[in-house]
C-alpha cells in the first residue's frame, strides 16, 4: 500500500541523510563515510602505484544542498501522502498532520542518536516566512481589505496590546502567587512572553483557513488581523528585549514605543511600495525579454523584505504592500505566461514552505530543550484563550457601532475560534537569549503548546464548528460583467450623490484617488496602449480570454464551455444586432451545419468560378491561384469604402435614432465598418463565424468568403455593407445622393470582375434572412 | 414610495435643507441647471443620469411618469433618501423591501424610456456612458460589453432559447436576480451621520 511505501521511503530518506541544519554538526560526518573501494586520493604511498580512483565518495562538498533538497523531498511527499487519504485529510487539517510527521521524524532521528535539527530562526525569518507573505501579499483581495481595514487595523493593534498586556500581566501575577520556582520572573520577562505569544499567526491561520472555506468577510478580518499585527509584534518585542536588560520603564519609553511603532509600521509599507513601484516601473519595459518578467516580481519583492528588516522596520508589512502595489501595475504589462509563471511559482514555494515550517516546529518540539511547569503552561494557556475572547467580544463591541454591516455573534466566535497561534511565537522565543531570560526554555515548553493546542484542537475543531453553525461560507460565484458594469455604476453614482450633498466622503475621496492613479500613475508604469485601458474593458478582455482559454481546453466548438451562454446567442437579444467582431464561435453542431448548408447552395451559382473549395472545412486556401489579385482588389475596395464611408458618416455610425426599419437595418449593415476593414485584413483563411439575426440578411461573415478563391454573390453585399447592402440599396437610393451612386457603381463592377452573378445573386435575399 | 422605509432623522433632513438652499439659491425649487454647477460632478462619466434621476416622477411619487422641470425640497429628501442605510434590527421581509426599492432606483436609472425594461440600446448607452471617458477604444468596446452583458441576462433569466425568440429586455425582476450576489442594501449609502454641513463643496 502506499502507506508502507511512504514510510519506507521516509526511513530511508532519515537515514541517508544527516539533517543538520541548526548549530549542531554532530558527528554526523563520521557516521556517513562508509569504506569504499578505493580510499580518495590522500594516501599516497611512495611505492607503489594506486589505481585511478574510478568511483569515490565525496559527500561534505554536497552536504548542505544534498540536506536541504531531502527535506524539501521528505516535505513534499509527505504532502502527496496526504492526499492520497482523503478520508484522513477531511477530519485532520494539513497542518496537524505534519506536525505529527515532524514528532514522529525527531523522535526517529533521536532514536538513531542523531540530533535532530532545530528550526533555526534565521532560516525561518529569512527563507520560509517570506514566499508565504508574498503569495498572500499579492493575491490579497483589496477591495475588502480596504473595506474593512478600520476592523483590522482595530483588532491588530488594539486587540494584540490588549492579549500582550493581559496575558503578560495575570502572568506575573500567577508567578508571584505560585511558588519559589516561579517567584523570579520579573514583570518584563512575563509582559514580553505575554507580546510574544499573543500575536495570531498568519501561517497558522492560512493553513487552516484555506480548508474551510469560510466567507470572505471573516478570511479578510483574520487574516488582515494576523499580517498587520506582525508591527506591534515587532516593537513590543524590541521594546521589552531592550528594557529587560535594563530593568525599569519609563513612561519616556511608553512615549517612543508608540513612536517606534508608526515608523515601524508606516516604514515597513513606504518600503514596500517604493520597491512594488520600482518592480511596475521595470515591468514596463519587459516586453522583449519576457522570460525574467517573474523573476523581477519575485526579487523586488525580497528585496523589500530584507530591506525592512535591516532596519528593523516590520518586514511583513513591507511585502504585503510590495505585493499588492505591484500587482495591478505589472499584470497590466506582464505576458499571460508570467503572469500564470508568478502565480504558480508563488503557491509552489509558499506551499513547501509552510509544509516544512509545520515539520519542523514538530522535529524542534522532539528537539528542543524543554522544561515544564504545570503550572507556568497551564495557566498561559488559560489566559490566552480567555485574552482572546475578552478582546473580540469588547472591541466588536466598538466596531459595531461604526460599521454598516455588523459582526454578528457567530462571526466574534469564529474570529476569536481563529486567533491561532504558530511558527512565529516559537521562533522568537527561541530567539531569546538565555542570559537574560534565564526561563526560556520554559517559555519554549509554554509556547509550543500553546501552539500545539491552537494548531490540534482549534483547527480540528474549528470545520464541523463552522458547519453546526452555519457559518456562511465563500461563494464560489464567478464575477460577471453584469455585476462589474453595475457595481462601477453604483461607484460612480455613489460619488455623485456625495457630490451633491456637498459630502466628502469615503467615495469621494476613493474616486480622487482611482482618478490620480490613472492620470498619472498608469501613465509612468504601464507600458504602451494598456495605461489607459478603463477598468471595465480591461476585465472584460479577461474574461474574454479566459472564455477563449477554456473553449481551446474543452477541444473546439463542438463541446462548449459553461462560461459560455450557449442557451442563448446574439440573435436572440438583438434581431437587428451588428455583427460582432468576435472570433468566438458561439453555434452549436446543428447551427453551423445549417449555415454551411446555406452557404453551399448560395456558392453553387458561382461554382464554375471555384477551381478548388473544400465544403467541409469552409477554410480558405491562400496558396490558391489569383489570391494576389483578390487582394489588390480588395485593397481597392477599402479605399473606395473608407471614402464613402467619409461622406455619408450617418450610416455609418450608428445613431439611435428610430427610423424606419429599412434605414435602420441598412444603417446598422454598414456598421461592420469598424469591423469590416479589420476582418478583411486579418482573418483570411479563417471563417468567423458570427451571429446574425434572422432578419438581417446582412453577410456578416461572408467577408471571410472574400477570401476564398473565387467569391460568392455574398461578396458584393459585404463589401457593400460598408456603404449598403446591394438589396437595401435599392430603398435607400431614394435618400442618397447621385454621388455616392456613382461611387459604388465603381465598386459594384470590381464586384462583378469577381463575381458573375452579382446583383442577381441577391435577389432572394430580401424575401428570405439569410439564416433561418 | 416606500419612504417609511427609508427614513432620515431630524438632524439629516436640517443637514439636507442647508444644502438644498445652497444649491438652489435660495429659492424654493431646484433646476436642473443648479445641479449642474456643482464641479465635483464635473469629472463624473454618469453625471446627467445622476441629475435626471432627480428630476425623475417615478423615485418621488408612487405611480409617477416623466420628469419634471423643477423639484422641492420633499422630492429632493425622497431621492436622498434611498441612499440611507438599512437600520440594523430589521426583519428579512424589511430588508427585502428596501433591497427592492434600491434596486428600482437603480433600474430607473437605466430604464429612460420608463417601459418597464431595460433594452439593448439602453443598456448600450449605459455602458457608453460609464466608458464616456476612454475615447475611442471606450466606445468601439462598450457595444461588445454591453451585448455580452444582455446575452448574460437572458441566459441567467429566460434559459435555453430557441434561435427566433427574441429576449426584449432586462425587465426588473430579471434585474433583481442578476444583481443577486451584490449586496445593495448595505453597498448603496453614504454616510449621512458623519455629515459636516462646513464641509461643502462650492
Amino acid at each position: 500500500m502506499e502507506l508502507k511505501m511512504f514510510i519506507l521511503v521516509l526511513g530511508l530518506l532519515v537515514g541517508s541523510g544527516s539533517p543538520d541544519i541548526g548549530p549542531n554538526q554532530g558527528k554526523c560526518s563520521d557516521s556517513l563515510d562508509p569504506g569504499p573501494q578505493n580510499q580518495g586520493n590522500h594516501t599516497l604511498t611512495p611505492h607503489s602505484k594506486k589505481n585511478f580512483p574510478v568511483l569515490s565518495f565525496g559527500y561534505d562538498h554536497v552536504r548542505l544542498p544534498f540536506e536541504i533538497s531531502l527535506w524539501v523531498l521528505l516535505a513534499s511527499l509527505m504532502k502527496l501522502g496526504f492526499h492520497m487519504m482523503p478520508r484522513l485529510s477531511s477530519i485532520v487539517p494539513e497542518s496537524c498532520l505534519l506536525i505529527v510527521v515532524g514528532l514522529l521524524v525527531g523522535g526517529l532521528m533521536k532514536l538513531v542518536a542523531e540530533v535532530p535539527p532545530v528550526l533555526e530562526s534565521k532560516i525561518f525569518f529569512l527563507y520560509l516566512l517570506p514566499p508565504i507573505i508574498l503569495d498572500a501579499g499579492y493575491f490579497m483581495p483589496i477591495r475588502q481589505f480596504t473595506e474593512n481595514l478600520g476592523t483590522i487595523l482595530m483588532f491588530a493593534v488594539v486587540g494584540t496590546l490588549w492579549n500582550a498586556f493581559f496575558v503578560g500581566g495575570l502572568l506575573y501575577g500567577v508567578c508571584q502567587f505560585e511558588g519559589h520556582r516561579l517567584v523570579n520572573v520579573d514583570l518584563l520577562s512575563c509582559l514580553l512572553f505575554g507580546s510574544i505569544i499573543s500575536a495570531v499567526d498568519p501561517v497558522a491561520v492560512l493553513a487552516v483557513f484555506e480548508e474551510i472555506h469560510i466567507n470572505e468577510l471573516l478570511h479578510i478580518l483574520v487574516f488582515g488581523e494576523s499580517l498587520l499585527n506582525d508591527a506591534v509584534t515587532v516593537v513590543l518585542y524590541h521594546l521589552f528585549e531592550e528594557f529587560s536588560s535594563v530593568g525599569t520603564i519609563t513612561v519616556m519609553d511608553v512615549f517612543l514605543g508608540v513612536v517606534c511603532f508608526l515608523v515601524v509600521s508606516l516604514g515597513g509599507i513606504v518600503v514596500g511600495a517604493i520597491y512594488g513601484l520600482l518592480a511596475a516601473f521595470t515591468s514596463r519595459f519587459t516586453s522583449h525579454t519576457r522570460v525574467i518578467e517573474p523573476l523581477f516580481v519575485f526579487v523586488y519583492s525580497y528585496m523589500a523584505y530584507l530591506s525592512a528588516e535591516v532596519f528593523h522596520l516590520s518586514g511583513i508589512m513591507a511585502l504585503i504592500a510590495c505585493g499588492a502595489v505591484t500587482r495591478p501595475y505589472v499584470e497590466a504589462n506582464i505576458s499571460h505566461k508570467s503572469h500564470t509563471t508568478i502565480k504558480y511559482f508563488l503557491k509552489m514555494w509558499s506551499s513547501v514552505s509552510e509544509t516544512l515550517i509545520f515539520i519542523f516546529l514538530g522535529v524542534s518540539t522532539v528537539a528542543g530543550p524543554h522544561e515544564w511547569n504545570w503550572i507556568f503552561v497551564v495557566a498561559t494557556l488559560i489566559l490566552c484563550l480567555v485574552a482572546r475572547v475578552l478582546g473580540v467580544v469588547g472591541l466588536t463591541f466598538v466596531i459595531n457601532k461604526f460599521r454598516i454591516v455588523k459582526l454578528t455573534s457567530k462571526d466574534q466566535f469564529i474570529i476569536a475560534y481563529g486567533g491561532l497561534r504558530g511558527a512565529i511565537a516559537f521562533s522568537l522565543v527561541y530567539l531569546l537569549n538565555t542570559d537574560h531570560f534565564p526561563k526560556r526554555n520554559m517559555f519554549l515548553t509554554a509556547i509550543i503548546t500553546v501552539i500545539f493546542f491552537t494548531v490540534f484542537v482549534q483547527g480540528m475543531t474549528i470545520r464541523p464548528l463552522v458547519d453546526l453553525l452555519a457559518v456562511k461560507k465563500k461563494q464560489e460565484t464567478k464575477r460577471s460583467i453584469n455585476e462589474e458594469i453595475h457595481t462601477q455604476f453604483l461607484d460612480h453614482l455613489l460619488t455623485g450623490i456625495e457630490g451633491i450633498c456637498g459630502h466628502y466622503g469615503h467615495h469621494h475621496w476613493k474616486d480622487k484617488l482611482n482618478r490620480f492613479n490613472k492620470k498619472y500613475v498608469k501613465k509612468c508604469l504601464i507600458a504602451g496602449e494598456r495605461s489607459k485601458e478603463p477598468q471595465l474593458i480591461a476585465f472584460y478582455h479577461k474574461m474574454e480570454m479566459k472564455q477563449a482559454i477554456e473553449l481551446v481546453e474543452s477541444g473546439g466548438g463542438s463541446k462548449l464551455p459553461s462560461a459560455v451562454p450557449s442557451t442563448v446567442s446574439m440573435q436572440n437579444i438583438q434581431p437587428k444586432k451588428p455583427p460582432q467582431d468576435r472570433a468566438l464561435p458561439q453555434l452549436s453542431k446543428a447551427r453551423e451545419e445549417e449555415i454551411r448548408k446555406i452557404l453551399r447552395t448560395n456558392l453553387q451559382k458561382t461554382r464554375q468560378r471555384l477551381r478548388s473549395y473544400n465544403r467541409h472545412t469552409l477554410i480558405a486556401d491562400p496558396y490558391e491561384d489569383g489570391w494576389n489579385e483578390i487582394l489588390i482588389k480588395r485593397k481597392r475596395m477599402m479605399e473606395l469604402e473608407k471614402k464613402i464611408s467619409q461622406m455619408n458618416n450617418y450610416l455609418t455610425v450608428p445613431a439611435p435614432a428610430p427610423d424606419s426599419p429599412t434605414i435602420a437595418r441598412a444603417r446598422l449593415a454598414s456598421d461592420p465598418q469598424a469591423w469590416g476593414l479589420k476582418s478583411l485584413t486579418e482573418s483570411i483563411p479563417t471563417i468567423k463565424v458570427d451571429l446574425a439575426s434572422p432578419q438581417s440578411p446582412e453577410s456578416f461573415n461572408m467577408v471571410d468568403e472574400i477570401g476564398k478563391k473565387g467569391s460568392q454573390p455574398k461578396v458584393s453585399e459585404e463589401e457593400d455593407g460598408l456603404t449598403m447592402k446591394v438589396p437595401s440599396t435599392t430603398k435607400l437610393r431614394k435618400d442618397k445622393t447621385a454621388n455616392e451612386d456613382d461611387d459604388k457603381e465603381p465598386q459594384q463592377r470590381l464586384m462583378r470582375c469577381l463575381s458573375d452573378p452579382g446583383p442577381a445573386g441577391e435577389e432572394d435575399d430580401e424575401d428570405e434572412p439569410f439564416l433561418h | 414610495m416606500g419612504l417609511e422605509q427609508n427614513y432620515v432623522s431630524l438632524e439629516q433632513i436640517s443637514l439636507l435643507h442647508n444644502r438644498f438652499k445652497q444649491l438652489s439659491q435660495n429659492e424654493e425649487t431646484l433646476r436642473r441647471d443648479d445641479l449642474k454647477t456643482i464641479q465635483d460632478l464635473e469629472s463624473n462619466p454618469i453625471r446627467s443620469q445622476i441629475i435626471e434621476a432627480f428630476f425623475d416622477s417615478r423615485n418621488f411619487q408612487k405611480d409617477g411618469v416623466g420628469s419634471v422641470e423643477e423639484i422641492g425640497f420633499e422630492e429632493f429628501l425622497t431621492v436622498m433618501s434611498y441612499f440611507r442605510a438599512p437600520p440594523q434590527h430589521i426583519t428579512e421581509e424589511q430588508r427585502e423591501k428596501i433591497r427592492r426599492s434600491k434596486l428600482r432606483f437603480l433600474f430607473n436609472m437605466h430604464d429612460t424610456d420608463n417601459d418597464g425594461t431595460i433594452t439593448l440600446e439602453e443598456y448600450r448607452h449605459v455602458v457608453e456612458e460609464l466608458l464616456s471617458r476612454s475615447g475611442a477604444l471606450g466606445r468601439e468596446t462598450a457595444k461588445g460589453i454591453a451585448d455580452a452583458a444582455m446575452l448574460e441576462v437572458a441566459s441567467i433569466s429566460v434559459g435555453p432559447m430557441a434561435p427566433d425568440d427574441f429576449y426584449e429586455g432586462i425587465t426588473f425582476e430579471h434585474f433583481l436576480k442578476i444583481l443577486n450576489g451584490v449586496e445593495i442594501e448595505t453597498n448603496m449609502h453614504i454616510r449621512f451621520l458623519n455629515m459636516d454641513a462646513t464641509v461643502l463643496c462650492k
